[in-house]
């Protein structure tokens, strides 16, 4: 674990600036712990400041000091990726390794959902039920809901992946030991596809929250909870832009930006580490 | 022929016919798991809102809803039903608009979102290529390389943030476009030359958000596929035999990664339909998308249905379209 992250610090420049970005947000998230003021609390500083030394990211117009109301958002946010990734993970794993091993009519039906779910416009359907489950809408329950939706395309991913598993002969030799199939799946195909589950993880961190963005934009999220959508809903909710109060947008597609940009950096140089044939032309080998 | 079709037609028509399956039955769904019954929080709400409606249409919105929703009679029986009416082109009548249908509504929206979305995809998925194609056969060339790096850093960000960016730089700050909608105030849509000025000048900034985001998916795409591609014999061999770079890269090198690029892009249209619907939020552009946004604002439950509905349709019918065209691309599906 400790040399991967050697080796990608040394050789991968993508990753040095991913560590710094993703590091940006960590202190951020840990700060939220220590903050000095409740983000569900308005009026407790001054209306409308610029950002200035004692307000790093300036003040909004319901009284909040945005950088330490962004820690607790950049915190909510993130625990919506991963709790969403966790659930789509499981999802993804369970249809893969079926689809791949089973094969036969149970693959072609699992896959046809499966493209299915990756073809159709989610966010309308996303929508629709944000609509109707409006007030009893909740960060947990918006995680759940993106994690039934967030896992076809690395299901097909991992099922690629198990197709070629079940060529090899530790998987004959398991099957002719009488080792059950479900088993035989999780204990042997499995950790051979980690690498790329964990993968996929981050990308689909990247997915869920930027549906929380447009989703709470569209003010279908649970609103009182501070998140990097909530954020730019209340700014535009107050004209923000209008009212020449930038700084509201600013800060949160800042600071969205970097989780963003972080998270995706990340996640480009860990797959390219995974593939040995382009990790051995990263490492100049 | 008949093995064309057998292999390759009749699989894609039954892949078609799933996605629609599989989105209409998730619709059907959704409201039926909402722990609230949608039909009276509907009518409870239009009528807390002292809108002035007589008990009769208050009525025959509640009928309105009730067969919207499909709900009279057993679940099996309301899941026919829905789809009867689904066949029928009954979407039944917008909520906030009582009693204009939601199909017009949607058909009025529709030409504006389709003209900006299928340019934009057309323009990314083309600049995206070529120019990953030629960053993976020209390592070392400088402006390619800055390219990449500016397309990559867009890729990953939601498209709102982008769109919010570009329409305060582009519109506010420095103000060579215009604020927000597809034309000013008093004009009328019309075919005439100028309006299509005015158009463009107001689809411009929408249209290049949709690109830049997309624009990074395709160039790393291309790279990835390509970088593969040069390494293999008949490449070298291209190359050892003297043919024209612009030839081995045309024919040799581009034409071979744009098989999985162009499944990339039926792939992708869903995705990017989402996208464009919250592009027009951005920009007040008065398609799909801000048709949806109204339709949040006013709780128009039928009207979101309708939206879901048309959209799953049209991206089955995009991806179905892009999957006859393959085979043009493709002669070894043609041959077979």
């Amino acid at each position: 674990m400790f040399r991967v992250l050697r080796d990608l610090l040394r050789y991968d420049g993508r990753f040095r600036f991913a560590f710094i970005l993703l590091a940006a947000v960590v202190v951020m998230v840990l700060l939220s712990f220590v903050s000095p003021y409740d983000p569900k609390k308005s009026f407790a500083v001054p209306m409308d400041m610029p950002p200035s030394l004692e307000h790093i990211f300036g003040t909004n117009s319901r009284g909040q000091d945005l950088f330490w109301w962004l820690t607790f958002a950049v915190r909510n946010s993130l625990f919506l990726g991963v709790m969403t990734a966790i659930i789509s993970r499981v999802i993804a794993v369970l249809v893969g390794l079926t689809a791949g091993y089973r094969g036969g009519w149970l693959d072609r039906v699992l896959m046809s959902i499966n493209d299915s779910f990756v073809v159709l416009p989610l966010l309308p359907i996303l929508i629709l039920l944000g609509l109707l489950l409006r007030d009893r809408m909740n960060l947990f329950f918006l995680a759940v809901i993106l994690g039934l939706f967030g896992w076809p395309f690395d299901a097909r991913l991992i099922r690629s992946q198990v197709l070629s598993l079940k060529e090899r002969s530790f998987t004959r030799t398991a099957v002719h030991s009488g080792i059950n199939g479900f088993w035989i799946t999780i204990n042997e195909h499995l950790p051979f596809v980690l690498p790329i589950v964990f993968a996929t993880t981050i990308n689909n961190m990247l997915w869920s929250i930027g549906m929380e963005v447009t989703l709470s934009v569209l003010g279908l999220s649970d609103l009182i909870t501070p998140s990097l959508g909530t954020a730019l809903y209340w700014a535009n909710q107050h004209g923000a832009l209008v009212a020449r109060v930038w700084w509201w947008i600013a800060a949160p597609a800042l600071v969205a930006t970097v989780l963003f940009l972080g998270l995706y950096l990340f996640f480009a140089s860990i797959n390219e580490y995974i593939d040995p044939r382009t990790r051995l032309r990263l490492m100049g080998g | 022929m008949r093995r064309f079709i057998l292999r390759y037609l009749i699989p894609r028509i039954i892949q078609f016919l799933t996605i629609i399956f599989v989105g209409i039955t998730v619709t059907f769904i959704i409201p039926r798991l909402a722990p609230t019954d949608p039909v009276e929080a509907q009518v409870s709400m239009m009528i807390a809102r002292g809108s002035s409606l007589d008990p009769q249409s208050i009525a025959s919105m509640r009928a309105a809803l009730t067969d919207l929703y499909g709900l009279s009679g057993g679940p099996v029986q309301q899941y026919f039903a829905f789809w009867g009416r689904l066949l029928r082109g009954d979407l039944g009548p917008s909520l906030a608009n009582f009693p204009t249908p939601v199909s017009e509504m949607i058909g009025q929206a529709m030409p504006y979102t389709l003209s900006v979305l299928v340019t934009a995809v057309i323009i990314s998925w083309i600049f995206g290529n070529l120019f990953g194609a030629l960053s993976s056969y020209y390592p070392k060339n400088k402006a390619l390389n800055v390219i990449e790096v500016l397309g990559q850093a867009v890729r990953p960000i939601p498209y709102y943030i982008v769109a919010l960016v570009l329409l305060v730089v582009f519109a506010f700050f420095i103000p060579i476009f215009p604020f927000s909608g597809a034309y000013p105030v008093g004009i009328k849509p019309s075919w005439s030359l100028e309006f299509m000025w005015i158009y463009l000048k107001h689809s411009a900034l929408p249209a290049a958000t949709l690109v830049l985001v997309g624009f990074g998916g395709w160039f790393i795409g291309m790279k990835s596929l390509t970088s593969n591609i040069i390494s293999e014999d008949y490449v070298v061999y291209a190359e050892t035999a003297g043919l024209k770079e612009n030839k081995i890269l045309r024919h040799y090198i581009m034409r071979n990664a744009l098989l999985p690029q162009l499944t990339g892009l039926a792939m992708s249209l869903g995705t990017v339909f989402s996208g464009a619907l919250i592009m027009e939020v951005v920009f007040g552009f008065p398609g799909i998308g801000s048709l949806t946004m109204a339709a949040v604002f006013r709780n128009d439950y039928s009207m979101i249905m309708g939206i879901a509905i048309y959209s799953i349709i049209g991206v089955a019918v995009a991806v179905f379209l892009m999957d006859l065209i393959y085979p043009l691309f493709d002669p070894r599906v043609r041959y077979q």
